[in-house]
């Protein structure tokens, strides 16, 4: 039984090339009520299909972007989707209520380790900052925000070590869709930094 | 081998080699071409050829068989089957009322009936060889006129063996029968002199003819298909021509003549699979035959004749081709023909024929005609023909422009250029017409200008505003807007058409910018030193596309395909303007070439190696600092 149906935005300029998210999409793939929409696979020259990207979100209650963050942000094709698809009156403003209550969730990868997005690490700020112009982004387009499921350190990354978190990252999906995570326990609360993937190897979930 | 025949064979081969280009560069049909370069050869030039000229104009005038067995394949027989009418009526009173005039013509000038009914039937015949060779080399063929033209021909080839028939009937009355025996085969008909009954010749020709439609239709195919498995690919060839030789060999048997018959088997044929093969077998022979023919009839044309009468032969070349004209004008506004299309009939076919100079010979024998007065049509007959290719260019320049198109049935006045656009498209065929439909998407109503009848009329009930005209004349740029426009577009699919438009435009209107599509290479080349402000080849885009699909066939990633086929182009069209300027030495534009071709496939494959060697999740300032080798994953 699907309780939650997930739509993952997955965005990569050139996943012939990725160990991280071939192997994560190959997790997410064959899911009951999982649907996955290759970006760069559909719109190669960035011509998005703006009616029928809605019409998907209409149908799903779960939005996922999945993708390695560049530069502090979405590959540009994904940036391209949100310019286009998240319209005036439709995603937001006083009539735009079309993703109102539906979850949105981020699943990234980033090449540093965790201990390089603080105050004292390379990159100043948490991951969790970074993430800010995504949750304002739902946030304004009537959205509830859920934790991220982050995956620090991809760059060296074992074998066994990806294939451990792309487990945790199909079962969490799975449960998702199957109602034994329900909505409520990932929603994000203010001042609780929490991770899925640290919460799913702790059996938190 | 006989050393004369390949003396000949090189005279007449160097001939065509030498005239035909300067006729076709002068911007004249092939026909006048063949035609003086015939006359330059002959007996009263240069000599090369003497009297054989007329043996080898009858043996020639199997290139007229070959060619309507080629007209047939074009022609499904439902095609034919429309045609009827006008085959029979347009044609039957051309050459009843053409016969009729020219007979009541010689009367007046005081011949007596017979000779004067013989004469009229046998200048009523037009020259097939010479009309349908013009028509489908400047591309009428498929107009309207061209339609009616070929209709009256087409009765005209299954009148001559009537006529022929006739003549014995119209000899005086004292007359050795075995004259007429002697001479008839040598005319090509069997059928005269005849003993056989009625209806046992009836009976021959239908079981020929449904022979011809049963093989064509059912044997054939198998017969083709064997002969093609065995992969030797003369033998197809050679099929084709005896087949053709074959049936015009059954058709002197039957008594009809070979041109119908072949044309006949054509049609059959028409929807069969080898049609092409036939084709392209059949088509070198005839060409060269017809060639010949022509050059042929250059050479028989009887200077001495003509300078010793020359105000007796000029009348019968006058009188011959304004009664022919009026008559042809006449029946063409009866049959629904209209502006250009009814002038195409009009002057196309007013000359007198090849069969004239079979029959007149064969009249001649039969003492019907004197051999005096004979000599003076003769010389006429050849001298209208000659005057028909000059006729089809005051077509094409004078007549043609002035009328617009015009080659639709409807009652289309000719075409005045109305609205004038910023941008001027000319050629709206395959290439031209997504140019035009992404511009009017943006609103803007370019000025489109086609010379193909088909497209306009195809575009035209599209709703799209196409004007026929030729934009090689700078009068018509102007008249389309070009001291105004900002951008013509030239988009025929015909190189030299291109180019000549180029040239007019930029002599006429050196401030207008000129975008010229380009079959390849060597074209695009000449396009850039002609001054065209961008050149576009026109296999790059969908060649690029193909090869993106080619590679997501084969599971690459879209978007990495894109960006290949991107770069490639970028890559390519910089080498361009390079390539330019090197293009006429020709080793050392290989060897850039090959440099260039390798550099780019070397660059792709080390973008390759390098987004392998550094991860691309692996975006993260710190670990650039350390790896700049490695290049953001973009």
């Amino acid at each position: 039984m699907v309780e939650n149906k997930v739509l993952v935005q997955f965005a990569h300029p050139a996943l012939e090339h990725s160990k991280v998210h071939r192997r994560m999409i190959r997790a997410a793939s064959n899911i009951p009520g999982v649907t996955i929409n290759d970006l760069y696979e559909l719109y190669p020259e960035f011509l998005v299909d703006v009616e029928r990207e809605k019409s998907l979100l209409e149908e799903h209650n779960v939005l996922i972007f999945q993708c390695p963050v560049f530069w502090y942000s979405t590959p540009s094709l994904l940036k391209e989707w949100q310019d286009l698809v998240l319209e005036y009156g439709w995603a937001y403003g006083s009539t735009g209520l079309a993703l109102k209550d539906k979850a949105f969730l981020a699943a990234i990868s980033a090449g540093g380790g965790e201990e390089a997005y603080c105050p004292t690490g390379r990159n100043c700020y948490s991951m969790y900052e970074f993430l800010k112009p995504l949750e304002q982004t739902a946030r304004l387009c009537n959205m509830r925000n859920m934790d991220p499921f982050i995956y620090f350190g991809a760059v060296g990354a074992s074998d066994a070590e990806l294939e451990f978190m792309c487990h945790h990252y199909r079962d969490f999906l799975e449960r998702l869709t199957q109602g034994y995570i329900t909505l409520d326990a990932i929603e994000r609360q203010s001042g609780k930094d929490r991770n899925i993937l640290d919460m799913m190897k702790k059996g938190e979930l | 081998m006989d050393d004369s025949f390949l003396y000949m064979a090189f005279v007449f081969l160097m001939a065509a080699v030498i005239s035909v280009p300067i006729a076709s560069r002068l911007g004249l049909s092939s026909v006048l071409g063949y035609l003086v370069a015939g006359v330059i050869i002959g007996p009263f030039v240069l000599g090369f050829i003497g009297e054989e000229g007329e043996d080898i104009m009858h043996a020639a005038e199997f290139g007229v068989v070959m060619m309507l067995f080629l007209i047939g394949l074009e022609l499904q027989p439902s095609v034919l089957w429309k045609m009827r009418t006008s085959v029979l009526g347009l044609g039957g009173l051309q050459v009843g009322l053409s016969a009729a005039v020219i007979c009541a013509a010689c009367m007046v000038f005081g011949m007596a009936f017979k000779p004067a009914l013989a004469i009229g039937l046998i200048l009523a015949l037009s020259s097939t060889a010479i009309v349908v060779q013009s028509l489908n080399e400047k591309g009428w063929f498929k107009t309207s006129g061209g339609q009616a033209g070929f209709s009256i021909l087409l009765f005209q080839d299954i009148a001559f063996i009537p006529i022929l028939a006739m003549l014995p009937l119209l000899a005086p009355e004292v007359l050795d029968p075995e004259l007429v025996m002697a001479a008839a085969p040598a005319a090509g008909g069997e059928a005269v002199g005849d003993p056989q009954p009625a209806w046992f010749v009836t009976l021959k020709v239908l079981v020929v003819l449904g022979g011809i439609v049963v093989v064509g239709r059912y044997v054939m195919r198998y017969v083709f298909r064997a002969i093609a498995s065995t992969g030797i690919s003369e033998v197809f060839t050679a099929a084709a021509l005896a087949l053709v030789i074959g049936v015009a060999l059954l058709m002197n048997f039957i008594g009809l003549s070979p041109a119908l018959g072949t044309f006949l088997a054509g049609v059959v044929l028409a929807d069969s699979e080898y049609r092409h093969e036939l084709e392209s077998d059949v088509e070198p022979f005839k060409g060269l035959l017809l060639g010949l023919f022509f050059i042929a009839v250059g050479a028989t044309v009887d200077f001495n004749l003509i300078f010793e009468n020359p105000l007796t032969i000029a009348l019968i070349v006058l009188g011959l081709m304004v009664g022919k004209a009026v008559v042809l004008n006449i029946l063409g506004r009866i049959f629904g023909l209209k502006g250009a299309q009814l002038w195409l009939v009009t002057l196309g076919l007013s000359q007198g024929g090849e069969f004239g100079f079979v029959l007149f010979s064969y009249a001649g024998q039969l003492e019907v005609v004197s051999r005096d007065t004979l000599g003076l049509f003769v010389a006429a007959i050849a001298v209208t023909m000659a005057l028909t290719p000059l006729l089809f260019v005051l077509y094409e320049k004078v007549i043609l422009p002035r009328s617009g198109s015009n080659q639709s049935e409807s009652d289309r006045e000719p075409d005045e250029v109305e609205e004038q656009g910023s941008v001027i498209i000319v050629g709206f065929g395959r290439f031209g017409h997504l140019i035009g439909r992404m511009l009017r998407s943006k609103g803007i109503r370019p000025t489109i200008m086609d010379n193909d009848a088909e497209h306009i009329e195809f575009w035209r009930n599209l709703g799209f505003k196409v004007y026929f005209g030729d934009a090689t004349r700078h009068e018509l740029l102007t008249k389309a807007g070009a001291a105004e426009a900002k951008l013509l577009v030239i988009t025929t699919n015909q190189h030299e058409t291109n180019m000549r438009i180029l040239e007019a435009a930029k002599k006429h209107f050196p401030k207008l910018k000129v975008f010229v599509s380009a079959a390849g290479r060597p074209e695009t080349y000449a396009l850039m030193e002609g001054g065209a402000d961008r050149v576009f080849r026109e296999y790059l885009g969908t060649s690029l596309l193909m090869g993106i699909e080619s590679l997501q066939a084969l599971g690459v990633r879209r978007f990495n395909a894109h960006r290949t086929a991107w770069r490639l182009m970028r890559y390519d069209e910089e080498h361009m303007q390079e390539g330019l300027q090197m293009w006429k030495d020709r080793p050392t534009y290989f060897k850039r070439a090959k440099e260039r071709i390798e550099q780019f496939e070397e660059g792709e494959l080390r973008q390759v190696a390098k987004e392998v060697a550094g991860d691309n999740e692996a975006w993260d300032p710190g670990k650039f600092v350390e790896r700049t080798d490695v290049e953001l994953d973009k």
